[in-house]
């Protein structure tokens, strides 16, 4: 007799798990931290609400999430989220989005959620390329490779995009790859109570569109092995002078700002002021 | 109007001022915009006002986002609502579609001004008919109201909110920067009186297959934050919210249903105004701003015992061809006066020809209001 054993996060699921994305992708592990990191707030699941775009990123939580999840256009995940958590700000909004939904076509509404300190978690799934359309270049992509739409190699230098976050005035920022797996639910859970707009970037393998660039086709643990190699903590890089961190990857919590007025919470400070001034 | 209606509040307002105070007066309580002339004292106005009545008011970083903070909101359980110019319903159409398909209420208003591209942003014209109908892709229906005064910009911003909520999907306001800018009386209603259609929600989860979606009698909407659970997607799906974007069927009902929700309705949403009707030779087929030259066209006329009358659609989309169709059976020539270069034609012609002649009549130069005498000549020309 075989005692069936049920995965602690399938209650988080809609029906069975179900996914669709390509072996070896990192959206398993992403979907993980973030459910992980789900667990540990101790928050009902009920109040929280999902919002993705479109590509593979956008699938992590839709429709295998199993609460409120709203699936919109390329690009405008975050615009969709700033308006539900405008309209019901004891939701706990998290926005999952690829790196091209997050700094291509939508990247003017990322930078201005960032700027409004609007408190919703973007959990921005970057696999420096564009997988689902098939391989195309993306703003992240390195300078040099081949894809399916430069064949001669990108002559674009590629966006980091923690430092377009910390820029543009988020007030809490992080980076792992998808190899540091742990760290990555500790960060999740970190800002998903960080009262404002977090960025937590996470660098994941697409064995099968980036994996071809890189020559490690459908080879996912080669690539998860690369971010090992590649990966190289904050506090160590700050020691390094920039042409040691030459193909390096920082990761860890870049920005952790309190104390910064929260967007919800300053609107319900104009709506208090202008009902004051109402009663006079 | 009724004349012995007793007049609880009047005041003298600007069309979008009266658009602004007719969207708090049927509860809107979250506005989302990006300046744009001639739209933008909506947004000045409720700026001020979204906040006294407890509401959210921002200005978004475009139309895209303006929209999208709109149908986000909506999810939100807010009443909400967007105002802009044709430029920014052009940024606006993709995010529209997904208000289609999602079956998101919210109120779009469109105060239109001339020519394609940034066009001449206080010029007005009616120029964007045809796109709040044809803009987004794919086939979809949709309700828009064509407002004629700054009474009618105050009236019917309330009945496209009671729109929106009934049949769970986006409505227009097609106004235009004449009647948006200018001042005319405004009875206001007590809100007590008022008739406001309050949005049918899903009270309680009903288990995954549970049906949120793709009822042409409109299904409940499972507002976030309720546990209700909502999977709302704006690929292909089902009436549980879940996608099948591989099968034709799946496809083909989303369509027709969507569709049917608006056009099986028609009866219920088509308003139209006639006057002088009953007796008429020759009907002009005018809305907006050209039907007030065109009423003014046909009391002239009749004083000349001509026996002509005007049809004016109060509701654009779903177009009234029915109606039209009866009046083409009563009069011998339909006029079409519209500030454009014929966008609604076609459509009284389809709904018309087989019964009397349609005629187009634009105003001699577009963007300018009609002359009374351009009108009442082709009136004599036709008779």
């Amino acid at each position: 007799m075989v005692n069936p054993v049920t995965h602690n996060l399938k209650k988080y699921f809609r029906g069975e798990i179900n996914y669709t994305t390509c072996p070896g992708c990192g959206n398993g592990i992403v979907a993980q931290a973030i459910l992980w990191a789900i667990d540990d707030s101790g928050i009902d699941f009920d109040n929280y609400a999902f919002v993705s775009g479109i590509g593979c990123s956008g699938w992590i939580p839709s429709p295998a999430f199993n609460t409120d999840v709203l699936h919109v256009t390329h690009g405008r995940a975050i615009a969709f989220a700033t308006g539900l958590k405008l309209a019901a700000p004891n939701m706990k909004i998290i926005v999952t989005a690829g790196d091209g939904d997050t700094s291509a076509i939508g990247g003017n509404h990322f930078i201005h959620a960032c700027r409004r300190n609007i408190d919703l978690t973007m959990i921005c799934v970057n696999n420096q390329i564009y997988g689902m359309t098939g391989g195309q270049i993306a703003p992240t992509t390195p300078y040099l490779s081949k894809t399916t739409t430069t064949p001669y190699g990108s002559v674009e230098r590629p966006f980091d995009l923690s430092k377009i976050a910390i820029a543009a005035g988020a007030t809490f920022v992080a980076r792992w790859t998808t190899f540091q797996a742990r760290q990555l639910r500790k960060t999740i859970a970190k800002a998903i109570l960080h009262p404002g707009f977090s960025f937590v970037e996470i660098i994941s393998q697409c064995p099968v569109q980036y994996g071809k660039v890189l020559k490690k086709r459908n080879d996912a643990v080669a690539m998860l092995m690369d971010y090992k190699e590649r990966s190289i903590n904050l506090k160590k890089a700050r020691e390094l002078q920039k042409s040691e961190l030459k193909d390096k990857i920082i990761v860890g919590e870049f920005v952790e700002e309190r104390n910064v007025p929260e967007l919800t919470q300053e609107i319900n400070r104009l709506r208090e002021e202008a009902l004051q001034k109402c009663q006079r | 109007m009724e004349k012995n209606k007793k007049i609880r509040n009047a005041d003298f307002l600007q069309g979008n001022i009266a658009c602004a105070e007719g969207a708090i007066m049927a509860g809107c309580n979250f506005f989302a915009g990006y300046p744009i002339t001639p739209a933008s004292e909506i947004a000045h106005h409720l700026s001020k006002r979204m906040f006294e009545v407890g509401g959210t008011f921002i200005q978004t970083e475009d139309e895209i986002a303006a929209i999208a903070n709109v149908l986000g909101a909506s999810w939100g359980g807010a009443k909400a609502m967007t105002a802009t110019s044709g430029p920014g319903i052009s940024l606006m159409l993709e995010n529209i579609g997904l208000g289609v398909v999602t079956e998101t209420p919210c109120v779009i208003v469109n105060v239109q001004r001339g020519s394609p591209s940034t066009g001449s942003p206080s010029i007005h014209m009616q120029g964007d008919m045809l796109q709040s109908k044809f803009g987004s892709q794919g086939d979809y229906q949709i309700i828009a109201l064509a407002p004629s005064s700054s009474q009618e910009m105050f009236d019917l911003t309330i009945e496209a909110f009671n729109l929106s909520e009934q049949f769970r999907t986006p409505v227009f306001i097609l106004s235009d920067s004449l009647i948006g800018h200018m001042r005319e009386r405004v009875e206001l209603p007590n809100k007590e009186e008022l008739a406001l259609f309050e949005r049918r929600r899903l009270k309680s989860y009903q288990g995954i297959n549970q049906k949120i979606f793709l009822d042409e009698k409109v299904a409940l909407m499972p507002v976030f934050g309720n546990g209700l659970k909502a999977n709302v997607t704006g690929s292909t799906h089902k009436e549980d919210g879940f996608r099948n974007v591989s099968d034709p069927k799946i496809l083909d009902n989303e369509i027709k249903v969507l569709s049917n929700k608006i056009l099986k309705h028609k009866k219920e949403i088509i308003r139209i105004e006639e006057v002088n009707l009953e007796d008429a030779d020759v009907a002009i087929f005018s809305y907006g701003l050209s039907s007030r030259a065109v009423l003014k066209s046909i009391e002239v006329a009749r004083k000349e015992r001509i026996k002509v009358g005007s049809f004016r659609p109060i509701t654009i989309w779903p177009f009234p061809d029915e109606e039209i169709k009866k009046l083409s059976n009563r009069v011998k020539t339909i006029i079409v006066c519209e500030n454009n270069l014929g966008q609604l034609l076609p459509f009284v012609k389809a709904a018309a020809c087989e019964n009397c002649q349609v005629i187009f009549l634009p105003p001699k130069t577009l963007g300018t209001l009609y002359h009374t005498m351009e009108i009442i000549e082709k009136i004599k020309e036709v008779v």
